[in-house]
């Protein structure tokens, strides 16, 4: 028989980017917070603190910080007939774990989409006609448009601490930043981040070849900066242990050295680690969320009411326990109908490897997001019709993390061990640099998320499954990338350059680390029947739950997705402070 | 737990004692060494391993990073105690890993690791079946074969041309090229890279963690040597 604890109005489960955010939100706004976070508690001191940090083997090759697949991981399979079998050590993505989420061990890159990607689906339709999209194409507009978010973009940036420059304030483009982006209502709240070599390199390069570069947006402070929550980040030292690592130094963007610091000091709000959800109850007509059970750190079951739910861990993992609460219809690739699942996404990315004999690139200098883009291929600059792909690009050149076990590209042909390899390792080390090239990933009918029928975890309940595989429109999309970045690796002069991408015969290998952006599943839309959660990322079904992340992305961005995540976050707690609180019930009316 | 302790102790003995020995500007620099020394392979007791398999071991790391040419080897840098010590942790055991059934046959490799042995497992069968090829081959132990009939046996290995009844040879080869160049370039406190030898041949400054007045001086070799987190100075 499971405990119950006293009421809280409500239960952030997981605690993140997004339900710091929501933390603040609805704390704000009177009402009692509880938090549950299934991994451990972690602060900058001592869980980041150097040197420990600065430790490759431990965080950058054996991950502490993230999730264990001994205790949570999905099955993956490359199509519907195949036996899906266990993500059982980590690859290709790496989700995070304890407080702080993803949000402790990211890089920083801070992006808002384009607005067109927010009305994909709409915006083809109305340039090239629905007849340009594949059949199994699954590509749904977002149901809130760019300008309805800019405030909250900002604001996101503003609380963040982003290092970039603008490239569109109000309409005026702007010298030095991104002159395709969106518009945007203020500056970013720091400038850009000293530039290394590799960067200043690839915008000398890019200019010439006339194209547009500017700085990376960076969540890696330039200079002092105190946000709106009075949360202090110092300048970035440029340690080289970001992606992966904890910041030692208060100047990585983070729950906790943006957020959780002014949140913990609220007496309405609570939270406790190693409290992992097993599932979201519901009332006997299902329409309503009564609150959630979990198991505490002393390993016992426990029921916590809740007049409201709020979803906030990975977005895979807010899938499955949408899956595993019976929260709207799962979704079936055979009719295409039911939603919750549908549409996960990955992203496409290649790259180039350039070696330089004679130049010094000190590759341990680097801060998480430091690099020089260039958006010239991006989806909105691209004729769909005339390139026979839908999607796009951003091409950056960046340099971080280079620590010796993970990051020792070497030319082709060198052999991987032995005398040849020493030589190799020293001939290469510190004169390589890279262009690469990060693009979006459209959805498709028989890409999804559902329950594994094989597989459980440590509680009884079944994995969840992921079916994925890369798809024709994608790799052209890659294609036309590699062309591009073949002439700009040239263009740099290198003494060797070694071009990694997808090909039509590429199928998805979960073993090399890719990106920790995984998509979709409980995807936000107008239309009930085609997604999981409304605009203002409310449950269709269960009005009291709310779902925040990448898991509301109905396809992928070709940018990385932290940005948007934040941002409908706050999107989200306006909606549930003005419209959900006064009125509790479906904001949107199906 | 008393690893953590006793690398605790030691950063704060190093920071303590330690005078930095680098000479700005030149590119040289003086080694200082902790106080307290690493192990001698020589001399080391390993805790998973028998002596024929640390002799293997020996042997086939002496190959996949040799001493002869310009850096040091795997094994003036300690790297087979470091594997020694990856058996007994969380990574020989597979203790992060999700490892319960089935595990299906013929399943691609795209898909991962999907073998129920444990690394540990993986190392100690594949260490036997690669001694009985080679006395089956050869009529002589790994450990006996002239250095370029090693060669031969670790690239069938790695190439798949030898198969095994009771391990993947690929697992085994992976697990122990992997394995042995995180040896080779992990900091010292698990239990190669001897005196950060490896940092030092390729110019990593290790734990240094610190560098934004490095960021805009272009096409300019870093001069400073590496230190490591219990405070050792290259």
């Amino acid at each position: 028989m499971a405990k119950t604890n006293p009421p809280v109005d409500v239960v952030l489960v997981g605690l993140g980017w997004t339900n710091s955010i929501m933390g603040m939100e609805l704390t704000d706004a009177g009402l009692n917070v509880l938090a549950l976070e299934r991994g451990d508690d972690r602060d900058t001191v001592p869980d980041f603190a150097y040197p420990k940090m600065a430790d490759e083997l431990t965080y950058g090759v054996r991950y502490k910080l993230m999730q264990r697949p001994a205790k949570s991981t999905l099955t993956i399979r490359h199509g519907v007939g195949d036996m899906a079998v266990p993500y059982r050590s980590l690859g290709s993505f790496l989700p995070g774990d304890g407080v702080g989420g993803a949000g402790v061990h990211w890089n920083g890159h801070t992006w808002r989409p384009q607005p067109q990607e927010l009305r994909l689906r709409s915006y083809i339709e109305e340039n090239w006609g629905a007849d340009i999209i594949p059949d199994d194409m699954t590509i749904q507009d977002y149901g809130v448009s760019y300008d309805e978010l800019e405030p909250f973009f900002d604001y996101f940036e503003k609380v963040a601490g982003i290092s970039g420059k603008a490239g569109n304030l109000n309409g005026e483009i702007q010298e030095g930043g991104n002159p395709f982006e969106g518009w945007r209502s203020s500056e970013y709240p720091m400038p850009p981040l000293a530039r290394t070599y590799n960067d200043a390199l690839f915008a000398d390069m890019a200019r010439d070849q006339g194209l547009h570069p500017f700085p990376l947006p960076a969540a890696n402070a330039s200079e002092a900066y105190t946000n709106p929550y009075g949360m202090q980040l110092g300048p970035c030292n440029f340690c080289g242990f970001c992606e992966r690592y904890g910041c030692l130094n208060y100047s990585k963007s983070s729950p906790q050295t943006c957020i959780l610091g002014a949140l913990k000091r609220r007496n309405n709000f609570a939270y406790r680690a190693n409290s992992e959800v097993l599932r979201v109850e519901l009332d006997s007509d299902g329409k309503r969320a009564t609150g959630v059970t979990y198991i505490d750190a002393d390993g016992n079951e426990v029921f916590q009411p809740a007049d409201l739910v709020i979803l906030g861990a990975y977005s895979l993992h807010n899938v499955h326990l949408m899956l595993l609460s019976g929260i709207g219809t799962p979704y079936d690739p055979e009719s295409g109908e039911g939603v919750v699942g549908k549409n996960y996404a990955y992203q496409m990315n290649g790259g180039s490897t350039l070696f330089f004999k004679d130049k010094e690139f000190n590759p341990f200098i680097g801060a998480g997001a430091n690099g020089e883009i260039v958006n010239d291929f991006g989806v909105e600059q691209i004729d769909f019709g005339q390139e026979g792909f839908i999607g796009g690009s951003y091409i950056n050149a960046a340099m971080t993390n280079g620590q010796p076990i993970r990051n020792m590209p070497l030319p082709a042909g060198a052999p991987a061990w032995g005398r040849g390899w020493k030589q190799a390792v020293q001939a290469s080390y510190g004169h390589t640099m890279t262009i690469g090239s990060h693009g979006s990933n459209m959805a498709y009918r028989d890409c999804y998320l559902d329950l594994d029928p094989n597989y459980t975890d440590d509680h009884g309940r079944p994995l969840m499954r992921m079916t994925f595989d890369w798809k024709p429109n994608d790799v052209r999309m890659t294609q036309f990338m590699k062309q591009k970045i073949d002439t700009l690796s040239k263009a740099l002069g290198p003494d060797d350059y070694r071009l990694s991408f997808k090909d039509f015969d590429s199928r998805y290998d979960v073993r090399p680390y890719q990106t920790t952006h995984n998509v979709g599943g409980a995807i936000m839309g107008t239309d009930p029947s085609t997604s999981a959660l409304n605009r203002y990322l409310q449950s269709w079904d269960v009005h009291n739950v709310f779902v925040m992340g990448a898991s509301a992305f109905p396809q992928n961005l070709q940018y990385n997705p932290t940005g948007l995540v934040g941002a409908l976050a706050y999107w989200s707690a306006k909606a549930i402070r003005e419209q959900y609180l006064p009125n509790p019930g479906p904001l949107v009316q199906a | 737990m008393s690893l953590e302790n006793e690398s605790r102790r030691r950063f704060m003995k190093g920071a303590l004692t330690s005078i930095p020995a680098v000479t700005l500007g030149s590119g040289v620099s003086l080694t200082a060494p902790a106080d307290e020394p690493p192990e001698q392979l020589s001399d080391y007791q390993p805790a998973f391993f028998d002596a024929d398999e640390w002799a293997f071991l020996l042997a086939a790391c002496d190959r996949l990073i040799p001493s002869d040419g310009d850096g040091p080897g795997a094994l003036e840098t300690n790297v087979p105690i470091f594997i020694d010590r990856q058996m007994e942790g969380s990574f020989g055991h597979a203790a992060d890993w999700y490892m319960k059934g089935p595990f299906p046959d013929d399943v691609s490799p795209l898909m991962g690791y999907q073998s129920p042995m444990l690394p540990r497992e993986v190392y100690r069968a594949g260490i036997a079946a690669t001694r009985d090829y080679c006395v089956r081959e050869y009529g002589e132990e790994f450990t006996a074969l002239e250095s370029t009939v090693q060669d031969e046996v670790l690239e069938k290995l790695e190439q798949q041309e030898i198969t095994f009844e009771n391990v993947s040879a690929l697992h085994f080869f992976a697990f122990l090229l992997q394995n042995t160049k995180e040896g080779y370039f992990a900091d010292p406190i698990h239990g190669g890279n001897k005196h950060m030898a490896a940092w030092q041949f390729i110019g990593f400054p290790g734990a240094r963690g610190a560098y934004l007045e490095w960021v805009d001086q272009h096409n300019t070799k870093y001069p400073l040597g590496p230190v490591s987190l219990t405070g050792e100075r290259g």
